[in-house]
């Protein structure tokens, strides 16, 4: 076993090496080094067809026509395309959007600045396991509602969202339907010729794919249509300006087609990796998990250990590389705002460390963590007056602190 | 985030030998004992001084300095830190301790300025709490 040992899937996900294999093929002068774009020579037909293959294989993980995809440089700017491309070519229609308080800063900060042009926008609350019910997206429908745009799967705490209702809302309704799928690729199976999503962001890098490339499935059939923001040559049928990074797609291509065929198994073996993680953990006095047990994608575990602060765990942990929803580990100076959407005490957001299982996590690796998290644990408690005030049954929340 | 080499270095010195550095709690009732517990859990960071000391001619010297922090690890450091600076100083002294010197001593980056000015008022007040039992 090697240290530092990498428990942050859900931040990034390592190439995998049959991924970097394909990749090396479209870069030298020996490999498919052609734009794609080139009409009038081999290399550049060579390169299309990788680039077309790559379409077919992002596709068929999705179930939709290959034709759908429009290759971006990742979920951020899919994101911006379909919200801003949707909101902007549709606002004759009405200016609402909806969306939620946990999205990704990717939709929150491109729904501010539609804000800002005069855009209304909803933000909806999730109920305490971190889920949004359909029935809330229903209730905020206006006559001005063009757009609702929500995560399949949240970053932080993993919890599942029922696409597959809100879809059937939105299109009774003749609104557009965005989904941010950055996390849920290869974890949750999509189906896209069933569900009624007329948009969804794709990343490549949490699939295990390489950085800077991603995609955004825009739907035929009903045709949803889009303002570009990024003009130049007409690329991607005009919604997406650019020479098209043929390694990149390539990448996220083979990325995508390993994931298909493997996904079942992987997540069955995730899950099982992650349930023995926390079955060791929640033996620890005070610890909470976060978001739904159930309605939960395989590889997340958000933790809050109480009592202690996960930016002091988190470097009690050295060799161990997780994230955290204390401020601590911001420039902001406030605990995770998706943490405490879900109404989650403040010290408690605090105290949040989010460990995240992936394709290469060993039995081994969790072995030797949950040893070090209980050590860390039992170390920084004694450290902790708040432990100590707990220990002696003082109430905490009866104390009259004094913030700063 | 990069912390220089004193706040690791602190840190984990005071996580692994936490006896040694002054980890721990007296009974605040105790008449030589002062007590200064600043900051709050929400904010993420809560700094429990001790001060124990004893009087030398007309003079109040900290003999012994003990703490507990609850927050990041610049918070730890920056207590742990706390109890090289104030064992052995007079209260006078004591009280002339900057956030600045704290944030110096251990090359605090901007960001964490606040441990240290909340480990100044911790001082303040542990300084406080004892002067009011003379």
């Amino acid at each position: 076993m090697k240290l530092p040992i990498y428990f942050d899937y859900a931040s990034t996900t390592p190439v995998d090496p049959r991924v970097i294999k394909k990749m090396h093929e479209c870069l030298s002068m020996e490999g498919n080094f052609g734009n794609p774009a080139s009409r009038s020579h081999v290399f550049g037909w060579k390169a299309e067809e990788a680039v077309e293959t790559a379409r077919s294989l992002v596709a068929s993980l999705v179930n939709c026509d290959p034709r759908e995809v429009v290759w971006t440089s990742g979920a951020t700017e899919s994101d911006n395309l379909a919200i801003k491309g949707a909101a902007k070519f549709y606002k004759e229609r009405g200016n609402h959007i909806i969306t939620s308080k946990i999205e990704h800063k990717a939709v929150l900060d491109t729904c501010r600045q539609l804000e800002r042009e005069g855009f209304e926008v909803t933000y909806l609350d999730p109920d305490k396991t971190g889920i949004i019910q359909p029935h809330k997206v229903k209730d905020a429908i206006t006559e001005k509602t063009i757009l609702v745009s929500l995560m399949h799967v949240n970053n932080e705490i993993g919890v599942i969202n029922d696409i597959e209702k809100i879809g059937n809302i939105t299109r009774s309704k003749g609104i557009i339907f965005h989904v941010d799928a950055a996390q849920s690729t290869g974890k949750v199976a999509i189906d896209l010729k069933k569900l009624e999503v007329d948009l969804m962001s794709f990343s490549s890098h949490k699939t295990y794919g390489p950085k800077g490339i991603g995609a955004l499935y825009a739907s035929r059939k009903p045709r949803v249509r889009l303002e570009a923001q990024i003009h130049g040559g007409g690329h991607e049928r005009g919604m997406r300006s650019g020479t098209l990074p043929t390694h990149q797609i390539v990448g996220m291509g083979e990325a995508f087609r390993i994931s298909k065929e493997e996904m079942i198994d992987e997540n069955i073996r995730i899950k099982k990796m992650r349930d023995r993680f926390w079955q060791e953990l929640k033996n620890i006095e005070e610890v909470y998990l976060n978001g739904d047990t159930e309605q939960k994608v395989s590889g997340f575990l958000n933790v809050s250990f109480n009592f202690i602060e996960g930016e002091s765990l988190m470097m009690a942990l050295k060799d161990i590389a997780v994230s955290s929803g204390s401020a601590c580990t911001s420039a902001s100076l406030e605990p995770s705002y998706v943490l405490r959407a879900l109404g989650m005490k403040d010290e408690l957001a605090h105290s949040s460390i989010r460990f995240a299982v992936g394709r290469f996590t060993s039995d081994e690796e969790i072995e030797y963590t949950v040893n070090i998290v209980k050590t860390a644990v039992i170390q920084l408690r004694e450290l902790s007056p708040l432990w100590d005030m707990y220990k002696d049954g003082v109430d905490l929340d009866s104390v009259e602190w004094v913030a700063h | 985030m990069a912390y220089s080499k004193k706040v690791l270095d602190k840190f984990e010195k005071t996580l692994s030998n936490s006896e040694g550095s002054g980890v721990g709690r007296w009974n605040p009732k105790e008449k030589d004992i002062g007590t200064g517990m600043v900051g709050a859990p929400a904010c993420g960071d809560v700094m429990r001084l001790q001060i124990k000391c004893e009087s030398q001619n007309n003079f109040h010297v900290i003999k012994d300095v003990k703490f507990k922090t609850y927050g990041c690890g610049s918070a730890i450091a920056s207590s742990s830190e706390l109890v090289d600076m104030l064992v052995g100083k007079t209260l006078e002294e004591a009280k002339e301790i900057k956030n600045k010197d704290i944030a110096e001593a251990l090359e605090l980056p901007a960001i964490k300025i606040h441990c240290s000015v909340l480990a100044e008022d911790s001082i303040r007040q542990a300084v406080k709490d004892y002067e009011s039992k003379l």
